[in-house]
């Protein structure tokens, strides 16, 4: 569903991605697992067209959607949780939504999936009056997902999603990311430091060092790969 | 008391008329980071656009508030094309540039506007007729208010009205927010955040385009300096505030507006800047992000 192939990614002179490849399938929960700046952001933020690949393809359903702006890229369902969570801090719980739903025309459905996700965490329903910038971690995670899911994402991207929560949130949330694959068939693309977490909860994954993909193998696999385990479970 | 009172409308009505420019810094500068040197030759042009167009309608038998209505608009729209084609010309380009090489271009853009109204006018002072009447409701009070400061500030507190609930309630509003709040983040939401930038600049220069014309026709006349003398007074109000912040931007313009008329009529209208600037001063070392403004958090 989601193909990169070959790309090469700068900042300036510096190169972050050297001949990145991968590929996602629909339906299923894919993770891209590395040290400290491997280059894990900079290939989601070249997926989502922030920061373009100099060379390479990028394409959805095998459509190229290289070089299109970042809104166009919204607009075909690829859907990013960046890094940090990046709520706007200014704004409420329910004007962060609206903004995940900012390219949406049916008011009635964004109002469905309002809802849906207030099921999902209850605890948006009680802080929804709050400014962004107020609220804990893990519900600022919790908000930074649910934006996400408003503009109805077909492959959700998410870049460490349990950077600085406490086990029992990491938990919470990967079950809801397991719930939402589940209940609408959302290809996931999870990006984590975590490895053991990502990868009991992931079909496939990806190793990635120096800007490269080193290894891809089934999540079991990995799982069990000893230079995995050396290297990212710490065992 | 009613010397106080007087001062304080007086105050109230040019502070107003600041507000509304230093609007436009804020706006420009909360969203891009760069002050837009240039804003003050915005109303400035505004100013000379209001008074073409109401040379043309006295001349085709309009009169009074009608003339300053259309002149508005006219100024308007002629100020709202300039301030967008400033910001794709002479800023756009210059976006990820080093911070200092946009703000140079500000202060090229404010001169080249300058000299080229000079060039295109004259250097003298032009007569702006005085397009306000005297309402005859005014008359009891026209001892502390006079019909010409009643426009203003009716004009200046319904615009700032209208701008306050574009910014929270509608969708481009609230797309404005995102974007000033985190730029890459609207881009990530599908922000066309280039169109956000656009539309900030195409607001200012309407704000201050709607100042020009009231400042013209109440001050009675126009040249291609007056840009400079208004932006620096709206800048100050700006940073008073608070730049960045929009409420700032209003309460740094009163505040401004009623230092220098307490200090014109209680003191001498020779120290009304010295009060005004010194009053900038000591908020910037009590309050160095102004009144109402924020320490700026790093963004990532
Ligand atoms: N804005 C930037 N400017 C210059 N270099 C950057 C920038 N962002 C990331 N890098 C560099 O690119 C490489 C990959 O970074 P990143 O994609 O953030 O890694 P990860 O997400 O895996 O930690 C790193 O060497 C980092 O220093
Ligand atoms: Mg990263």
């Amino acid at each position: 569903m989601l193909k990169v192939s070959n790309i090469q990614t700068y900042y300036g002179n510096i190169q972050a991605l050297k001949d990145v490849s991968l590929e996602i399938k629909e339906g299923e929960i894919v993770t891209l697992i590395g040290a400290n700046g491997a280059g894990k952001t900079t290939t989601l933020m070249s997926i989502c067209g922030i920061t373009p690949p100099r060379s390479g393809e990028i394409s959805l359903d095998g459509d190229t959607i290289t070089g299109m702006s970042a809104e166009r890229i919204v607009q075909k369902g690829i859907v990013q949780v960046p890094e940090g969570r990046r709520i706007f801090p200014d704004m409420t719980v329910l004007e962060n939504l609206e903004m995940g739903a900012f390219l949406r025309k049916n008011k009635q459905l964004v109002q469905q999936d309002m809802n849906y996700v207030m099921t999902l965490f209850p605890i948006l329903e009680k802080r929804k009056n709050q400014l962004g910038g107020t609220l804990s971690g893990g519900e600022q995670q919790m908000l930074a997902i649910s934006r996400a899911l408003m503009a109805r994402p077909r492959v959700l991207l998410l870049d460490e999603p349990s950077l600085g929560l406490a086990p029992l949130i990491i938990k919470q949330i990967f079950d809801i990311l397991k719930q939402i694959n589940k209940e609408n068939n959302t290809t996931i693309f999870l990006v984590e430091q975590n490895a053991n977490q990502a990868l009991k909860l992931a079909d496939r994954g990806y190793v990635m060092e120096n800007g490269c993909i080193t290894l891809v193998d089934d999540a079991d696999n990995l799982l069990e790969n000893d230079a995995v385990r050396k290297a990212y479970l710490g065992l | 008391m009613d010397y106080f009172l007087e001062l304080f409308l007086g105050g109230l009505t040019r502070g107003s008329i600041y507000a509304l420019i230093a609007l436009g810094y804020t706006m420009v500068y909360g969203i891009i980071q760069l002050i837009n040197f240039a804003h003050g030759e915005i109303y400035m042009i505004g100013a000379f656009v209001g008074l073409i167009v109401a040379g043309i309608c006295t001349i085709y038998g309009f009169s009074g508030i009608s003339v300053l209505i259309l002149a508005a608009i006219a100024a308007i729209i002629w100020a709202s094309a300039y301030g967008y084609t400033l910001e794709k010309i002479a800023y756009r380009p210059l976006r990820g540039a080093p911070r200092l090489s946009p703000l140079i271009s500000a202060i090229g853009m404010s001169i080249f506007l300058q000299n080229y109204v000079l060039l295109a006018q004259t250097s003298d002072f032009l007569p702006f007729p005085n397009l306000i009447p005297d309402f005859e409701f005014m008359e009891p009070v026209a001892y502390f208010i006079g019909s010409p400061e009643l426009v203003i500030l009716v004009t200046t507190f319904v615009t700032m009205i209208l701008l306050t609930l574009l910014i929270k309630k509608t969708k481009v509003g609230k797309a404005m927010r995102a974007t000033q709040q985190d730029m890459s983040m609207a881009r990530l939401v599908g922000i066309n955040v280039d169109r956000i930038i656009s539309l900030t600049f195409v607001i200012g220069s309407a704000l201050a385009a709607i100042g020009g014309v009231l400042v013209a026709s109440y001050i009675g006349q126009v040249n291609f300096y007056i840009g400079f003398l208004a932006g620096v007074k709206a800048f100050t109000a700006a940073v008073l505030g608070g730049i960045g912040s929009i409420p700032g931007a209003v309460l740094g313009g009163l505040v401004l507006g009623w230092t220098e008329s307490f200090a014109a009529g209680y003191v001498s209208s020779d120290y009304e800047d010295v009060f005004a600037f010194g009053l900038l001063v000591l908020i910037l070392i009590l309050r160095p992000a102004g009144i109402l403004g924020k320490a700026r958090k790093q963004k990532v």
